[in-house]
C-alpha cells in the first residue's frame, strides 16, 4: 500500500468532489424543508393520471397561490405557508372534491421559531459531538490523531453537505441525525485504523512513518472495505425498498459512509503523516 | 474439551437458538412500542405562553402537565403520551384516535372560568369550583347546560355577588369569550350555579371536564404539528421492515461466503444479538421509530463489523503461523482495543443526539446506543465461546477462510 507517496493525488481528488459542493454552498444553499424554515406540508396519494398542474389549481382556488407542488409516483407533496387545522381541512375537502379518490398520507406543520432552534441546535450537537470525539481520542490515543479524524470528519460532512446542495436534495431534522450517523460512524473507520497506528507505533523511529502508516493501513484495509459493505447492505435494501419518506435519510448516510471508507483509509492516515512528519522536522 | 462433547454443545446452542427465536420473535415485535411514524397519529408540540400575574416556569409546565393528564383521563382519549420538552413547552402524542384533532383542539384549552359583574369585574373564578357536571336543560329541548358547584369562599362570594347584581346580569366568561350572561333575579346563597350557553351534550360534557380539572395555569399555542396517516404509517412500516430483512440476509450470505466457518458464527450471534436489541427495547419501553428502523439495521452493521476485525486478526495471527487456538485468543486481545474505542466514539454521537434530537431523532439515538451495547456483550461472550468450541472440532484453517 503506498497510501502516503500518492497522497498528493488523493488531497486532489477530495478538492474536486468538494470544491463544486462548496460552491454550490455558497451559491445556493442548502433546500431547506419545514422543518428548518416553517410551514407546512401536505403529503397525500391522489389518482395517478393526476398532473401537479391540477393539483396547484385546487391550491390557488384556496389562496395558496405560493404552494410548491411535487408528485413521486401517485403520492404528492404540497408544501405551503404555515396551515391551521381548518385550513387543512378546507384543502383536503377541495381536493376530495375534485379528484374523489384522495388519501391522506400525513401532514406536518411547523413554526418559524421553531426552525430557528432546530438549526441551533443542529450546530450545537455536531460541535459538542466533535469536541468530545476529539477529547477521547486525545485521551486513548494522542492529540495528533485527534485532528486527524477531525478534518477527516470535517472532510465527509463537506462531502454530504456538497451533494446536498448540489442536487438540492431536501434537509430536514432527519438531515441533522443522518450527519451525526455519518459522522459517527466515520470516526469508527478511523479508529480502528489508528488503533493499528497506534500498535505498530511502538519502537518506530520518526522516519519510518511512511512505512508504518502504509503497513497500518494495508493490515486493516479488508476490515475497512468488508464492514463498510455490510453496513451499506441494509442502506441499499432501505434505498431501493423503503418508503419515499425514508430515503433522503437513507441517502445521506449511504453518501457519508462510502466517502467516510475512503476518507478514513486515504485523508485521515494521510493528514496524522503530514502533522507527525511536520512536528518532527520543527 | 473433547471434541465431541463440543459437537453437543454446538448442536444444543443451535437448536435453542432456533427455538428460541423461533418462539420469542413475534411476541417481541408486538410488544414494542411503534412510533406515530409507523402506526400513523398527531403528534403536537404547544408552548406556553403566559397568563396575567402566571409566568411560565418548569412548576407551571408540570403543573399545566398534570391537568393535561387529568383531562385525557376524563376525556378517555386513547393513547396519549403527554411531556414536557424543555422549559415552556409540552408536547401531546396521540395515536390510533379517530380524530386526533379534535381531541387536541380540547385538551388545550385554558379553561379559565371567570364570573363578571356588568362593569367587568372579576367577582369569581374557577378555582373556587369544587364540581362541575353537565345536564340535558329541564325545558325538554336538545340542548345542554352545566351544573357548577362552588367551595365555601366561592360560595360566599358568589352569594355576595347575586345580592349586589340583583335585576342586572353576571356575565359567564370562559378563555375571555363571553357564554351566557344570566340575569339575577334574587341572591344565590347555596353555592350552585348553572352555565347555559348552546351547547350539544357532548361540548356540555367536554367543557364540565375541562372545568373540574381545573384551568390550565398558562395559555398553550401550537408551534408544530404533525399528523401521519394510518396509510402511510403502515406503509413505512411493512416496507422498512422488508429491506431490513434484505438487508440482513445480504449480511448474513456475505459473511459466510467470505468467513466461512467464523462467519456462521457471526450469523449465530446477530440473530442472538436482534433478539437482544428487540428484547432490551421492548423491557425499555423504547418506541421504535422509522429513523430507529434505519438505526437499527445501521447498528446490525456495526454489530458485524466487531466480528470482522475480529476474525481479520485472527487470520493474520494464522499468518503468522500460531496455533488456531492460540490465534483466536490473541485475535480477541488485540482486537479489543480497537472494537472497544470505535464503538465508545460511535456511542458519543448517539449521546448527543438523544441529549437535542426530539421524536423520531431520538428514537434512531436509542436504538442505535442499544444495538451498540449489544453488539459489544456478544462479540465479546457469545462469539468468542463459540469460536474456541468450534476450534475444538476442526483445526482445519481452510474452514478459517485463509
Amino acid at each position: 500500500m503506498q497510501i502516503i507517496k500518492r497522497r498528493k493525488w488523493f488531497y486532489a481528488l477530495s478538492l474536486i468532489i468538494i470544491i463544486p459542493g462548496l460552491i454550490s454552498l455558497f451559491l445556493q444553499g442548502l433546500n431547506l424543508g419545514i422543518d428548518f424554515t416553517g410551514g407546512s406540508i401536505t403529503h397525500i396519494k391522489l389518482p395517478s393520471q393526476v398532473t401537479t398542474a391540477e393539483v396547484r389549481e385546487v391550491l390557488e382556488k384556496q389562496g395558496l397561490e405560493k404552494a410548491e407542488v411535487q408528485k413521486s409516483g401517485d403520492e404528492f407533496y404540497l408544501r405551503t405557508s404555515e396551515l391551521t387545522q381548518e385550513e387543512t381541512d378546507e384543502l383536503m375537502a377541495a381536493l376530495k372534491e375534485e379528484f374523489s379518490e384522495v388519501v391522506f398520507m400525513s401532514a406536518e406543520s411547523v413554526g418559524a421559531t421553531i426552525g430557528g432552534e432546530l438549526t441551533r441546535n443542529a450546530i450545537l450537537a455536531i460541535s459538542i459531538a466533535a469536541v468530545l470525539m476529539l477529547i477521547y481520542i486525545s485521551f486513548r490515543f494522542e492529540w495528533t490523531f485527534g485532528i486527524a479524524s477531525i478534518v477527516s470528519i470535517l472532510h465527509n460532512v463537506l462531502v454530504v453537505l456538497g451533494a446536498f446542495s448540489l442536487f438540492q436534495w431536501e434537509v430536514n431534522s432527519a438531515f441533522i441525525a443522518a450527519i451525526l450517523t455519518v459522522i459517527g460512524y466515520s470516526i469508527n473507520d478511523t479508529i480502528v485504523i489508528f488503533d493499528r497506528v497506534r500498535e505498530n507505533m511502538r519502537g518506530t523511529r520518526k522516519q519510518d512513518y511512511e512505512d508504518l502508516v502504509n503497513r497500518s493501513v494495508a493490515q486493516t484495509l479488508t476490515r475497512s472495505v468488508n464492514t463498510v459493505l455490510t453496513s451499506i447492505f441494509p442502506l441499499v435494501a432501505l434505498l431501493i425498498l423503503g418508503g419515499s419518506t425514508i430515503k433522503l435519510f437513507v441517502l445521506a448516510m449511504l453518501i457519508g459512509f462510502v466517502v467516510g471508507c475512503y476518507s478514513s483509509i486515504c485523508i485521515a492516515s494521510s493528514t496524522w503523516y503530514e502533522i507527525k512528519t511536520s512536528r518532527a522536522a520543527a | 474439551m473433547q471434541r465431541n462433547t463440543s459437537i453437543a454443545i454446538i448442536a444444543a446452542i443451535v437448536v435453542v437458538i432456533g427455538i428460541i427465536s423461533y418462539f420469542v420473535y413475534q411476541p417481541l415485535l408486538n410488544n414494542i412500542n411503534l412510533g406515530l411514524d409507523l402506526r400513523g397519529g398527531l403528534r403536537v408540540v404547544l408552548e406556553a405562553e403566559e397568563l396575567e400575574g402566571e409566568k411560565v416556569t418548569q412548576d407551571t409546565i408540570e403543573k399545566a402537565l398534570g391537568i393535561l393528564r387529568t383531562r385525557v383521563d376524563a376525556l378517555g382519549v386513547k393513547e396519549t403520551v403527554l411531556y414536557p420538552q424543555g422549559d415552556k413547552r409540552v408536547v401531546i402524542e396521540i395515536a390510533g384516535e379517530d380524530d386526533p384533532e379534535a381531541a387536541v383542539n380540547i385538551l388545550k384549552n385554558t379553561a379559565q372560568l371567570q364570573f363578571m359583574d356588568e362593569e367587568g369585574n372579576v367577582v369569581l373564578t374557577g378555582k373556587n369550583l369544587v364540581d362541575a357536571q353537565a345536564q340535558m336543560k329541564r325545558d325538554g329541548s336538545n340542548e345542554a347546560e352545566i351544573a357548577l358547584e362552588f367551595d365555601k369562599e366561592g360560595t360566599e362570594l358568589f352569594a355576595k355577588a347575586t345580592s349586589e347584581n340583583v335585576g342586572k346580569p353576571i356575565i359567564i366568561v370562559l378563555d375571555g369569550q363571553p357564554i351566557s350572561a344570566p340575569t339575577v333575579r334574587e341572591p344565590i346563597t347555596n353555592g350552585q350555579a348553572v352555565i347555559t350557553g348552546n351547547f350539544t351534550a357532548k361540548e356540555a360534557q367536554d367543557l364540565a371536564v375541562l372545568l373540574r380539572s381545573g384551568a390550565l395555569p398558562v395559555s398553550l399555542k401550537v408551534m408544530e404539528k404533525r399528523s401521519i396517516g394510518p396509510t402511510l404509517g403502515a406503509d413505512s412500516l411493512d416496507k422498512s421492515l422488508k429491506a431490513g430483512l434484505v438487508g440482513l440476509i445480504a449480511i448474513l450470505v456475505f459473511m459466510i461466503g467470505y468467513y466461512r466457518l467464523p462467519g456462521l458464527i457471526a450469523d449465530l450471534s446477530l440473530v442472538i444479538y436482534t433478539m437482544l436489541v428487540l428484547g432490551t427495547m421492548a423491557i425499555l419501553d423504547a418506541v421504535l421509530t422509522l429513523p430507529g428502523i434505519a438505526g437499527f439495521a445501521l447498528s446490525i452493521g456495526m454489530a458485524v463489523d466487531a466480528n470482522v476485525i475480529i476474525y481479520e486478526r485472527i487470520k493474520e495471527e494464522l499468518r503468522w503461523g500460531k496455533t488456531l487456538v492460540a490465534a483466536i485468543e490473541a485475535g480477541f486481545k488485540r482486537a479489543f482495543t480497537a472494537i472497544f474505542d470505535a464503538n465508545i466514539t460511535t456511542l458519543i454521537t448517539a449521546a448527543v443526539l438523544m441529549y437535542f434530537g426530539t421524536g423520531p431523532i431520538k428514537g434512531f439515538a436509542v436504538t442505535l446506543s442499544i444495538g451498540i451495547v449489544a453488539s459489544l456483550l456478544v462479540a465479546l461472550t457469545f462469539t468468542r465461546y463459540m469460536l474456541v468450541l468450534f476450534a475444538n472440532i476442526t483445526k482445519n484453517e481452510k474452514a478459517y477462510g485463509i
